[in-house]
């Protein structure tokens, strides 16, 4: 049964998702098959016995109005105070989320979870109630709910054709599928209805006609049968959940995957729920596509909101959405599919009126015939990814001026027709006119260019046709003309209308992308937060005419209230507020969405993976105008550009800081070897000569004593002067060097330098010479002494005993240049970049000592000054090492004695 | 080794370093001098006071009272020679102790030929301070200065100096072998009120070693000390 193993994948999913839900609160639904069946009666009564064995339980909302056996029911229950809301002058409760999760108990009891909010002015809410309840779940808290049958999203349609009754207030399947328990409440239909003649089921006055007809036997039959179904299906589905867990059967879910085709009408809707259905029935995965076409952009603004809406329902329900670019609709739905590994396509079945299919293949019949081995499953409703109804609309081009235009142009025909007719045959002028017709097509759309072929028509027949001035034809042969006119105009009206759609549909792409392009390009240039938010703001604003900011929270990710904020004085206390719940949710809201639709302006979060790094806030300049759904993907797009430069600039940041991070830790471990290498040597000699002097030194000749004694001070002096290096080092790194600038002679430096070198000089005679004349620089004296002697101590290091060293000084322009070189080997030019660099050794200073830092910190010193240090080879052999001094202003006047 | 002469200079070291009071006890008996120790600023005051050393030798980084605090407090009654000794890089600190009265610094580490020459320059000049005759000519290797007639000579070739420069030059004669800084230059040359600044100094010096040196870039006789002043070798 090696089959039977769990796939290690799926177990980690498993374990994950219990990880997710332990964190969540817990959901349970008292589910029933119409209202009156008792769920809240239920649901209370299993509360008391919650509250009974200890929990902490509160009612964060019930129905106002209930029997008085329910109500019974709620007292000596912890009731949380509930939301008030004014709404158009009546008062109206609902449940305070805020209030539920600051009282943080264990379970809220919370009724009807299909209810819809009433609209509040004044605080960030949801739309729906089962928005309030994922936010008390996702929050950690258990919730009790009760809900219909009627109310879930996917029975929506089926329920409707039953009852003949609409419900408006749906909940999403998804949330239902994964309550943690639903309890079935069941009543058979007869006792329903005995309830409701007794009275006993509360039903609002103004709904009573309504419920009527919607509490009829049959219908709560079918309910109570939708709703126990439903209820097994779950338990099936669990009871698959279970087999699968404990690898019960070998029976594993195979990997289906759903397509299904979302167009704007409104039964594409229904088809939604159907594939929702079907998906959930398959446990399979599912994207819901839309394919943009030629049509799409003709299509009017009320059918984009049904688009975007159709696209929403199928992502609640469950699905992935995309949208796929123009083209042809069944080669881009396979190709996607194809890709995706989808193994079922659903699509709606055509409603195109029967003739219609004469002139163009219904889209179902040529994706059945090219779908190969993906099955494609048609069901009622129209999937039809064009709109079924192709209503000749006007060009967006085309205005009252088109018209005009059309009229004048015909004009013109017939006058240029009236100029040639003499020389040409009559029937050449339709010619003319049809060249009008193209001309008109071309600038303005079909509209005119319909109008300009029936005006042709009309004046070719009344000016040119005998007899003359009237309509009336006298030879049947030019109704024929007409006719073939009239068609021609007509043909080149739709075409070139088309070629104008279509030209004018790439070049806004074009501009769309080129749009973006430009954006993400100049982003990608900038450093600093500073840049990226006006640069990004100036770029929105100029696809979108809007009032729009980007908001971005301080360090503890709130945003500042009223006022504090320079760049946006008038921001309000609420707007700050949707912010803040954008931040926090990463979700649209205000204008056009779901979540305080009421605001005067959208906002859109600005996402990267991990969080929300703003918001961009987007007032139209037309008060409570929304936005169009191509717009609000367009700043979808440009948010996530947004938000992207600002991560990348934490993230190089982060990267900055890593580099310096490992920078310094090598730097740190170059020290220690140097310092463990460099100073133990002659720490070595040291311990080893005064040890033998210490021991045997009574055994010693005297010449041998002195020999090991001057070893000792030898090397002590060595170790004075690296420890020195290493001291100046880290106070020039630190910057704690204070620089005493004063105007001095570089001669007398330089004699401090000599005669300190002395000793070491002995093998190196050094050739000065300072060029007469040179001025006084202004510079630290012991730090240039400081330099000169790491440069001369080198010099004797590489330059070969015996010959001399060089050191020169000589002005040059606005500085002095002050040069040590030795006849040494020089070094290669590598070499002579990197051996300024700290703990930088040269290849050839094998065998030699020293930690590294000589011209390190010479070079430091030079910068200190203003000044430059390089080194080059010298011709002859030997390297040379010249720093430049800026002497900036002539000296200080020096009075004279004489 | 036997005991230093009762006549001989009483050194005074204070010193918290046990190894290099060691040191400094070992060369200093091996030349004759005689020599108290203090571990503590408060205990070298008490020694300087009970005692009167001929010579201090003071280290600024005592662990109970600051060296210059010390230095300081002995400078209230007492004109006995003092030599600070600091570490590296802390010119501001020499200099401050030299205008504060101290009469030479030695830089840790040192070695003995070093402090031994500083012992007797300061020595010598404490001796010329408190009336003992002074030489009417100076004489340090091939330099020599007549105090007498004013005349300078270098070798056998007279040099003809600026009333200035003169000055400059018996100034630091005058304390020769000890480190004067500039301001202790600057106010002895030119007067107490005098405005001018170090680089003015350092032209003067410069013009100086012209005429005193062979190579005024390797000067012999007339020393750089960096960061704190200039001195005239004695020996």
């Amino acid at each position: 049964m090696t089959d039977a193993r769990p796939d290690p994948d799926d177990l980690l999913k498993r374990v994950q998702e219990q990880e997710a839900r332990a964190k969540r609160g817990k959901l349970k639904i008292f589910f029933g098959a119409a209202p009156g069946v008792g769920k809240t009666y239920a649901m209370l009564s299993a509360a008391r016995e919650k509250v009974k064995e200890g929990v902490d339980l509160v009612i964060g909302y019930v129905q106002p109005h209930m029997r008085p056996e329910t109500q019974a029911l709620v007292l000596g229950l912890e009731l949380l105070p509930q939301r008030e809301i004014d709404y158009r002058g009546t008062h109206l409760f609902e449940l305070d989320v805020a209030a539920a999760i600051a009282r943080r108990p264990q379970i809220v009891v919370v009724d009807e979870l299909a209810h819809t909010n009433a609209a509040d002015e004044h605080t960030v809410t949801h739309d729906k109630r089962w928005k309030d309840v994922n936010d008390l779940l996702d929050a950690g808290i258990d919730v009790y709910t009760t809900l219909n049958v009627q109310h879930l999203e996917s029975l929506n349609d089926v329920i409707a054709r039953i009852t003949g009754v609409r419900v408006r207030e749906t909940v999403p399947d998804l949330l239902f599928e994964s309550a943690d328990e639903v309890e079935l409440v069941d009543l058979p239909p007869d006792d329903l209805l005995e309830r409701l003649k007794e009275g006993k089921v509360y039903v609002a006055d103004q709904a009573r006609r309504a419920t009527e007809n919607f509490f009829r036997k049959g219908n709560l039959i079918a309910l109570r049968e939708l709703a126990l179904r439903r209820t097994a299906d779950r338990v099936n589905a669990q009871m698959q959940d279970w087999r699968a867990e404990y690898s019960v059967s070998a029976t594993w879910a195979t990997a289906e995957r759903l397509l299904v085709c979302v167009g704007p009408s409104p039964s594409s809707a229904q088809v939604i729920r159907g594939a929702a259905q079907i998906a959930s029935r398959l446990k399979a995965r599912w994207v819901a596509v839309h394919v943009e076409t030629t049509d799409d952009a003709q299509m009017g603004a009320a059918a984009h909101r049904r688009l975007t809406r159709n696209l929403a329902l199928a992502e609640q329900l469950g699905a992935e959405t995309a949208i796929l670019p123009a083209g042809n609709a069944v080669e881009e739905i396979l190709r996607f599919a194809r890709q995706r590994n989808v193994n079922r396509i659903i699509v709606g079945k055509p409603n195109q009126p029967r003739w219609r299919e004469w002139f163009r293949q219904p889209f179902v019949y040529e994706l059945t015939r090219r779908c190969g081995d993906i099955d494609v499953y048609v069901i009622s409703g129209d999937a039809e990814p064009l709109p079924a109804s192709r209503t000749v609309r006007p060009a967006a081009t085309s205005n009252a001026l088109g018209y005009v235009w059309a009229v004048v142009t015909v004009a013109l025909c017939t006058g240029i027709g009236f100029v040639s007719w003499p020389h040409f045959a009559a029937l050449n002028l339709v010619m003319v006119y049809l060249l009008g017709v193209v001309a008109v097509s071309l600038k303005f759309g079909r509209g005119p260019s319909c109008v300009a072929t029936l005006l042709s028509v009309a004046a070719f027949d009344v000016f040119f046709i005998p007899p003359f001035w009237t309509f009336a034809v006298s030879d049947i042969e030019y109704l024929f003309t007409f006719a073939v006119m009239l068609a021609t105009g007509l043909i080149i009206s739709s075409l070139t209308g088309r070629v104008n759609f279509q030209v004018e549909a790439a070049r806004q792409r074009e501009q769309r992308t080129a749009t973006l392009y430009a954006m993400s390009r100049e982003l990608a240039s900038l450093r600093t937060r500073d840049e990226i938010v006006p640069t990004a703001e100036r770029k929105i604003r100029e696809v979108i005419d809007a009032d729009l900011v980007i908001l971005l929270p301080d360090d503890n990710r709130r945003f500042l209230q009223t006022g504090q904020s320079a760049v946006e004085p008038q921001l309000t206390e609420r707007d700050c507020g949707v912010a803040q719940w954008v931040l926090d949710h990463g979700e649209r809201a205000g204008l056009g969405s779901d979540t305080l639709a009421g605001a005067d302006a959208a906002y859109f979060p600005l996402p990267t993976l991990q969080s929300t790094v703003g918001v961009l806030r987007v007032k139209p300049r037309q008060p409570n105008q929304p936005l169009r759904s191509d717009q609000v993907d367009l700043l979808e797009t440009m948010a996530t550009l947004t938000a992207l430069a600002i991560e990348r600039l934490h993230w190089s940041k982060a990267a900055e800081r890593a580099r310096l991070e490992i920078e310094t830790e090598r730097l740190r471990n170059s020290l220690l070897s140097a310092v463990s290498h460099d100073l133990r040597t002659p720490l070595a000699t040291i311990v080893g000569s005064s040890s033998t002097l210490v021991e045997v030194g009574e055994s010693l000749t005297p010449q041998t004593r002195r020999e090991l004694a001057e070893a000792i001070l030898e090397q002590g002096e060595r170790l004075n002067r690296q420890v020195a290096n290493l001291l100046d080092m880290t106070r020039l790194d630190e910057g704690s060097v204070e620089l005493h600038k004063e105007w001095q002679p570089l001669e007398e430096v330089v004699g401090v330098v000599l005669s300190r070198l002395s000793k070491q000089l002995k093998d190196h005679p050094v050739r000065t010479h300072l060029s007469s004349g040179l001025p006084a620089i202004p510079m630290d004296g012991l730090l240039i002494q400081q330099t000169l002697i790491n440069l001369l101590e080198n010099a004797i290091k590489y330059g070969p005993s015996g010959k001399p060293i060089d050191l020169l000084a000589y002005r040059e322009g606005s500085s002095v240049i002050v040069e040590v070189a030795d006849y040494g080997p020089g070094l290669p030019e590598e070499d002579r970049q990197r051996v300024f660099e700290k703990f930088y050794r040269a290849a050839n200073a094998e065998g030699h000592t020293g930690v590294g830092l000589g011209l390190s910190i010479c070079r430091s010193i030079v910068a200190l000054h203003g000044g430059t240090i390089w080194a080059e080879n010298r011709p002859g052999g030997g390297l040379s090492v010249r720093f430049s001094l800026p002497v900036p202003e002539a000296p200080p006047g020096i009075p004279l004695e004489e | 080794m036997g005991a230093p002469a009762v006549d001989s200079p009483r050194i005074l070291v204070i010193e918290d370093e046990p190894q290099i009071r060691r040191f400094l006890r070992v060369s200093l008996l091996a030349q004759g001098y005689r020599l108290i120790e203090s571990e503590t600023g408060a205990d070298g005051l008490v020694q300087a006071a009970s005692h009167v050393p001929d010579l201090i030798i003071l280290d600024l980084g005592l662990p109970d009272i600051d060296g210059m605090e010390v230095l300081q407090q002995v400078r209230g009654w007492s004109s006995v020679p003092v030599i600070i000794l600091s570490a590296r890089g802390q010119e501001k600190d020499k200099v401050h102790a030299l205008d504060a009265g101290a009469n030479d610094y030695l830089t840790k580490p040192f070695g003995v030929n070093e402090l031994l020459a500083r012992i007797r320059a300061a020595l010598r000049a404490a001796a010329q301070q408190a009336g003992e005759p002074g030489q009417s000519i100076f004489k340090v290797g091939d330099l020599c200065i007549d105090l007498l007639r004013r005349q300078v000579f270098v070798g056998d070739v007279e040099k003809h100096l600026t009333p200035l420069q003169y000055r400059l030059l018996t100034v630091l004669a005058k304390h020769a072998g000890c480190v004067l800084t500039h301001k202790q230059l600057l106010k002895e040359v030119w007067g107490p009120d005098s405005a001018y600044e170090n680089h003015y100094l350092r032209v003067f010096v410069g013009q100086l070693r012209q005429k005193i040196e062979a190579d005024s870039a390797r000067p012999r006789y007339l020393l750089t000390e960096p960061g704190v002043g200039y001195r005239l070798v004695a020996e």
